[in-house]
């Protein structure tokens, strides 16, 4: 199953080093990845998909608690969450693609935010089911670039993840 | 207010920090450390001749005093020598601080002269590691690094610190930090009560129990503990390589160690258990044989002071996190004036087990007949005799390694010191050294091969310099015996690379140091050979005892199987 584990980390030189090691050490995967800082200048958070079963995330989590980094951690999918990831894209927009393309942007909620005459950039934001949608619609048209986030995530309700 | 540069404050905060010996080889980077060190007498520096066998020392100093083990390297090449023994070290969960010395600050990155990434070479290979950033800095991070490496499941920590960060002329306030804190790390100290109440009624219950221990218990100084435990129950009890001593293996109870090469009745009893009661071990592949096959009808109690330790390779049936000591005093409470449900069940048990232990009586090994070459076996047993089961014995890896452990007799732990995890050829006679240096009054033997002691024997010349008598038990079979094993099994005995040509001389090698060696070819030359080498304390002599290179190590778990499959000799198998 795909799991979202969200972690707060050190904001120290190696600390990502550290987590992104662990996978590749442990034979973890690492579908995507995800890092900031956040209003607490010497905590970074991380956002991490990853697919296992229970064994494997079990794992997972036991040996990212172990790292002297990680100072908290959740894996969002165990309860209720929200799930987004940010994707910019370049489509091809020529001809009587350029209107198909500006009502697809419509129906999923993105938006353009640069426009060639041969192409539009388009923003859009959701969780990852929906980026993939998107995609898959617009590959018949042309996808020149893609660059997605990666998924960021937060628990629903009064939950706070936080020192 | 104490001003002191970089330098001298690593060298006042290891005094300040109570510690006694550090093993090291200096360089460039590591040139104002080294001399901090010399201006001052209270820290030793032991000068090794390479640097993974300053590793290997301050590992054996560690495992047998419990203290972590101090290692000061220089950047570059003197840092990237060092990781194998960190990685011995992390593979075993022992205690160790190495300091590294590292380019100055600004040419980080430069590739500059003998700059090597050593924190992220030995990333995976360490609890945790540091790099200096400002000389102030330097006591709080030796301190963490003393208190992560020392405390939960222990480990080696790198600090790496360039060299500008140690300049003798810049100062700045030093005062020993009594005590650090991490807010992203609070090993645990005590197990879950309700969990261990849980074991308990399990314990009781059982009907055909055993007590698989591993090397938590030795680092967690757990032994008196566990032996109590175990007297109060009369369960089995088998332990790990690791684990060894743990528990007296004089004792009725005791059946030795398990895994690929354990006992016959561990293996056979493990096998067959309705409650394994793991403490402080990691059911690794060693031991386990194959994992789907593995004690099919047993529950499964697993206390670790890691918890990613648990269920990690065999779930358990339950969890305890918590250090060995503290929840085995806890069981012991509990245990405390509580018969056991099913007596007579264990009564049933007890004589199955001694009906495998009767089947194996006499047959593990062959000694040698007048004429013919000896066996390493009996050249063990006769070093057991002669010292009477006291000694320090370390090991390097090979036959020899599981003849040492299985026909030395340890009643203490921290008796015998090997790598159990990593396999480290080259380990013994350095890790050996650092144990005599600190225990000088007992007997320190390294029981090695002629492979494995050619990987560290330049180290004679480091106890030539500081005087460090142990004793190196050279079980010479003329050839990588293990490999050679598993050849002889899996390769229709075609022999690639695995015999020793143009072995030297021991004889003359070990007397160019100015050391004594006896060799050692027939069975009367052996007593009075081992005598010879234990009389004086203080004396390193060299034994080369020519043994049987066609020998195997047997009982040898057959691969993929259970842990009772095993062979029991060339012959035989279950
Ligand atoms: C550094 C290292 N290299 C290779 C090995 C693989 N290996 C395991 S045992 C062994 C043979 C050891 O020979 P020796 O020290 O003579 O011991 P023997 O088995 O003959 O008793 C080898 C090569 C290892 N464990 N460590
Ligand atoms: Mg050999």
């Amino acid at each position: 199953m795909r799991h979202i584990i969200s972690i707060l980390l050190e904001n120290e030189p190696g600390a990502l080093s550290r987590v992104v090691g662990l996978f590749s050490q442990r034979n973890f995967n690492i579908e995507t990845l995800n890092v900031a800082p956040t209003e607490d200048p010497s905590l970074s958070r991380l956002t991490v998909t990853t697919v296992g079963d229970d064994r494997v995330i079990e794992q997972i989590t036991k040996h990212l608690n172990k790292l002297i980094d990680v100072v908290k951690l959740v894996d969002l999918t165990e309860g209720n969450h929200i799930e987004r990831e940010l994707m910019l894209v370049k489509v091809k927009a020529l001809g009587a693609a350029r209107d198909e393309v500006k009502r697809t942007v419509d129906i999923f909620r993105a938006q353009i935010v640069d426009v060639t005459p041969s192409l539009y950039t388009v923003q859009i934001t959701g969780d990852a089911a929906k980026l993939d949608a998107f995609l898959q619609a617009m590959a018949p048209v042309g996808l020149l670039e893609v660059a997605r986030t990666g998924v960021s995530g937060i628990a629903r309700g009064d939950k706070v993840l936080s020192l | 207010m104490e001003l002191l540069s970089g330098a001298d404050m690593i060298a006042r905060f290891l005094q300040d920090e109570g510690v006694e010996y550090i093993y090291g080889y200096p360089g460039g980077a590591a040139l104002h450390i080294y001399d901090a060190l010399f201006r001052q007498d209270k820290v030793k520096h032991i000068l090794v001749r390479h640097e993974q066998a300053a590793t290997h020392a301050a590992d054996g100093y560690a495992r047998a005093s419990g203290k972590p083990g101090v290692v000061l390297v220089t950047s570059g090449p003197g840092a990237t020598n060092a990781v194998t023994g960190i990685a011995t070290a992390y593979m075993d969960s022992i205690p160790m601080v190495v300091l590294c010395g590292q380019v100055m600050s600004h040419l980080i990155g430069e590739d500059a002269f003998q700059e090597t990434d050593i924190v992220g070479v030995t990333r995976p290979i360490v609890k945790h590691s540091f790099s200096i950033r400002h000389p102030s800095e330097i006591p709080e991070v030796l301190k963490k690094a003393f208190y992560l490496a020392s405390t939960g499941r222990p480990g080696p920590v790198v600090v790496d610190i360039p060299k500008d960060m140690t300049a003798p002329t810049e100062r700045y306030e030093y005062v020993y930090p009594k005590k650090v804190k991490l807010r992203s790390y609070n090993p645990v100290t005590r197990g879950h009560t309700g969990q261990i109440k849980k074991a308990v009624e399990l314990m009781l219950k059982a009907k055909r129990p055993v007590f698989y221990t591993g090397g938590g218990v030795v680092t967690g100084r757990a032994s008196e503990g566990l032996t109590d435990l175990v007297k109060k129950l009369g369960f089995p009890i088998t332990t790990t390589l690791m684990g060894i001593g743990a528990y007296p293996q004089s004792d009725q109870q005791s059946l030795g160690w398990l895994g690929m090469h354990g006992s016959y009745e561990s293996n056979m009893a493990m096998h067959h258990a309705d409650l394994i009661i793991a403490i402080g071990a990691r059911f690794d592949d060693r031991v386990t044989n194959n994992t789907s096959k593995f004690c099919p009808t047993a529950k499964i109690i697993h206390v670790d002071v890691d918890p990613s330790s648990i269920s990690k390779t065999v779930r358990a049936d339950v969890p305890i996190v918590g250090p060995a000591d503290s929840v085995i005093s806890e069981m012991i409470s509990l245990v405390q004036g509580q018969p056991i449900t099913h007596p007579e069940a264990l009564k049933e048990w007890w004589e199955k087990i001694d009906g495998w232990r009767a089947e194996r009586h006499g047959k593990l090994y062959e000694p040698s007949k007048p004429g013919e070459a000896l066996k390493s076996q009996e050249v063990v047993e006769a070093l057991c005799r002669i010292t009477r089961g006291e000694a320090y014995v370390t090991t390097d890896v090979g036959q020899h390694q599981m003849f040492a452990a299985q026909y030395y007799k340890f009643d203490k732990p921290n008796r015998l010191i090997t790598s159990g995890g990593l396999g480290t050829m080259g380990f013994g006679f350095p890790a050996a050294m650092g144990i005599k240096q600190n225990f000088p009054d007992d007997d320190v033997v390294c029981v090695t091969g002629e492979g494995s002691f050619q990987m560290m024997m330049q180290e004679l010349s480091t106890c030539k310099q500081y005087g460090v008598g142990v004793k190196i038990l050279n079980l010479n079979n003329a050839s990588l015996g293990m490999v050679r094993q598993w050849q002889d099994l899996n390769y229709k005995s075609r022999h690639a690379h695995s015999y020793m040509e143009s072995l030297p001389d021991f004889h003359l090698l070990i007397e160019a140091y100015g050391f004594t060696a006896i060799t050692v070819t027939t069975k009367e030359e052996l007593e009075p050979a081992l005598e010879r080498a234990f009389a004086d304390k203080h004396e390193l002599v060299f034994l080369d005892v020519k043994v049987d290179p066609f020998e195997h190590v047997y009982p040898m778990q057959v691969p993929l199987g259970s842990m009772r499959d095993m062979l029991l000799s060339k012959t035989e198998r279950t």
